[in-house]
């Protein structure tokens, strides 16, 4: 268990903003919500969703495993989210 | 040399009965007696449901010790399999069950969304029960390992069929291809002797057993008596953790596309991993772009790497070259596809049947026994799939390629609407076919467009009905129902209407031309 904590909401939007910039250029943001489904739709291929890992460690140094990256429970911003929330609880 | 692929695992449980078979990806083991006796059994349950030899069974389930267990009690009970992506689309699932005609299916729950309206079917649910609420009767693979069925002895041929392989189909569905138990021993007896597997080895399996790639480690693993590794998609697709997997169980021998080395290169921190035990790479399925192939050859200097070639119709390989050590700092082609494998014969014709000389791009035909048996329900797609010469089946690849004295073959490219990717073929007239079915669409035509990254990448050019143009993200999570994931277009274009030729096709050239620029 962590000492410190994170805010919930600034997770959701370092993930939201890095598949609209890197996935969804030129889309307007509000079509990419907290539900939309992002790698079982093609959005985020591995490539992406390995980058994504990599800058959720760096912004909020946690290492998420195989489990927790599963395409059943990494799949959408508020799944992604909760994985590095998690981590902290 | 056997008839038959089960023979292999049989031969190596008598002959190492508690050697380790399979590693599945959470680390548990599974001797090859136990393998053999689980395969039995399913292989007696399926008998016991009148299901043999001429008859269809697929398999929907991840990697795991089950997926093997039902590939090898399907093909002892004397049927086919026929492997499905557990999270294939719905609609495409079902063509493939339907047209298959499979009498049962070994899935988890998903596969009861895609079984086949037309005929009823023996369902048999792994890793847990059926949903409840299910009218369908349905047995759990676990019980009939438990129950342990004595196995039928149906006649072994060669020429059964051992699976039947669904790839993209330019008529919108994917087609069949099918490979008979001669076809497969012929490339794996190749394959055991040209990388001289030992029972030592321990050989990674990446590929999922509905890709083609995957026959060329199962298999030769098997003969040989070596552990065979299942990475299943979690593992596959979390680089760290694939190369710390690949440390901690000091593998031998890896096999897999380019697309995972790349994701490894990339992601795995692959210094951080010893993997001194590594004595070959094999990749195969599409063109390694040379920049990461340097990268890796840098932090993997020691195996030997080599480059395997060929489609599912001619079983998973038929040429090969070994990448040199080192890979000059200015070295941009990409390298060649390497030479015939022993137990093919290969030739370049151009367009008229003629021979090419050395050095000019033709087609490439190869003849051989692991030359598949033809589509499955596809007799026009048959006649066009083979030429005869001087008494000689032939089968036409469909890939351009040039013969380079020293080098072998040279891989072109293609001239009709298929591309590759992440080792999947894609026929983009598939992808055309799904966009049409969004009800906004009005004219959809897909392009590939050359990508030092992906390889290729996939755009849609689409016109709308109407002036509001659907969200990358309702197009995508559109096809997403209706395509496996390879195949949804990475870009999405509109256009008010999409150039024509005098002919009235769409001008695909023009598309191409104005991406491009």
């Amino acid at each position: 268990m962590r000492t410190t904590t994170v805010d919930a909401q600034a997770v959701r939007e370092v993930i939201r903003q890095h598949v609209l910039s890197t996935a969804l250029a030129g889309e307007p943001a509000d079509s990419l919500r907290d539900n939309t489904p992002l790698r079982t739709s093609g959005i985020l291929d591995s490539f992406a969703t390995m980058s994504l890992v990599e800058l959720l460690g760096r912004e909020f140094g946690v290492e998420l495993d195989v489990y927790e990256t599963s395409v059943e429970r990494f799949d959408r911003v508020e799944d992604m989210a909760q994985a590095v929330l998690r981590k902290f609880s | 040399m056997p008839d038959h692929v089960a023979e292999y695992l049989e031969a190596s449980a008598l002959g190492c009965p508690e050697r380790v078979a399979l590693v599945d990806s959470g680390g548990q083991r599974l001797t090859y007696s136990e393998l053999n006796r689980q395969a039995d059994a399913l292989a007696g349950f399926l008998a016991s449901q009148g299901i043999g030899p001429g008859d269809r069974v697929a398999v929907a389930l991840p990697k795991s010790f089950a997926s093997v267990v039902s590939l090898f009690g399907i093909v002892k009970a004397g049927a086919a399999y026929v492997p499905v992506d557990p999270a294939t689309p719905v609609e495409r699932g079902r063509h493939i069950l339907t047209d298959s005609a499979v009498r049962a299916v070994i899935g988890d729950e998903r596969i009861l969304c895609i079984l086949p309206d037309s005929r009823p079917v023996t369902v048999i649910v792994a890793g847990g029960e059926a949903p409840p609420g299910t009218a369908l009767k349905t047995t759990a693979f676990e019980q009939i390992l438990a129950a342990g069925t004595k196995p039928p002895r149906p006649e072994r041929r060669a020429s059964d069929l051992a699976y039947i392989l669904y790839t993209s189909g330019s008529t919108g569905m994917p087609k069949g291809a099918m490979i008979t138990h001669g076809n497969a021993v012929s490339f794996i007896e190749w394959c055991a002797e040209a990388f001289g597997i030992v029972p030592d080895d321990r050989v990674t399996s990446n590929a999922p057993f509905h890709f083609d790639l995957s026959v060329l480690d199962l298999y030769p693993t098997v003969k040989c008596g070596a552990t065979l590794y299942l990475i299943n998609e979690e593992l596959g697709r979390n680089a760290p953790e694939l190369a710390r997997f690949v440390g901690a169980h000091r593998l031998t021998i890896w096999t897999s596309t380019p697309s995972v080395l790349m994701l490894l290169v990339q992601f795995g921190r692959l210094h951080e991993h010893d993997v001194s035990s590594l004595r070959l790479v094999l990749f195969g399925g599409e063109v390694f772009p040379v920049r990461h192939l340097r990268e890796l050859r840098r932090l993997w200097p020691d195996p030997v790497f080599y480059n395997l070639y060929g489609p599912t119709e001619i079983t998973t390989a038929c040429t090969y070259g070994e990448v040199p050590r080192v890979i000059p700092d200015d070295r941009e082609a990409p390298y060649p596809i390497g030479f015939p494998c022993s137990h093919c014969r290969a030739l370049v014709l151009d367009e008229h049947g003629r021979e090419v000389p050395a050095g000019d791009e033709g087609l490439l035909f190869v003849s051989g026994p692991s030359v598949f048996a033809g589509y499955w329900n596809r007799p026009a797609e048959n006649q066009a799939a083979f030429v005869d010469r001087e008494e000689v089946r032939w089968y036409n690849t469909g890939d351009v390629v040039r013969w380079i004295p020293d080098e072998g073959f040279s891989y072109v490219g293609r001239r009709d609407r298929m591309v590759k990717r992440r080792g999947y073929r894609i026929e983009l007239g598939e992808i055309e076919g799904a966009m049409y079915a969004h009800p906004r669409v009005r004219e959809a035509a897909v392009v590939p467009v050359p990508d030092e990254e992906a390889g290729v990448r996939i755009v849609a050019v689409l016109s709308c009905r109407g002036p509001e143009r659907p969200s990358t993200v309702d197009l995508k999570t559109f096809c997403a129902t209706r395509l496996p994931g390879y195949m949804i277009p990475d870009r999405f274009l509109f256009r008010d209407c999409l150039p024509r030729t005098s002919t009235d096709k769409v001008d695909y050239q023009a598309l191409a031309g104005a991406i491009a620029g």
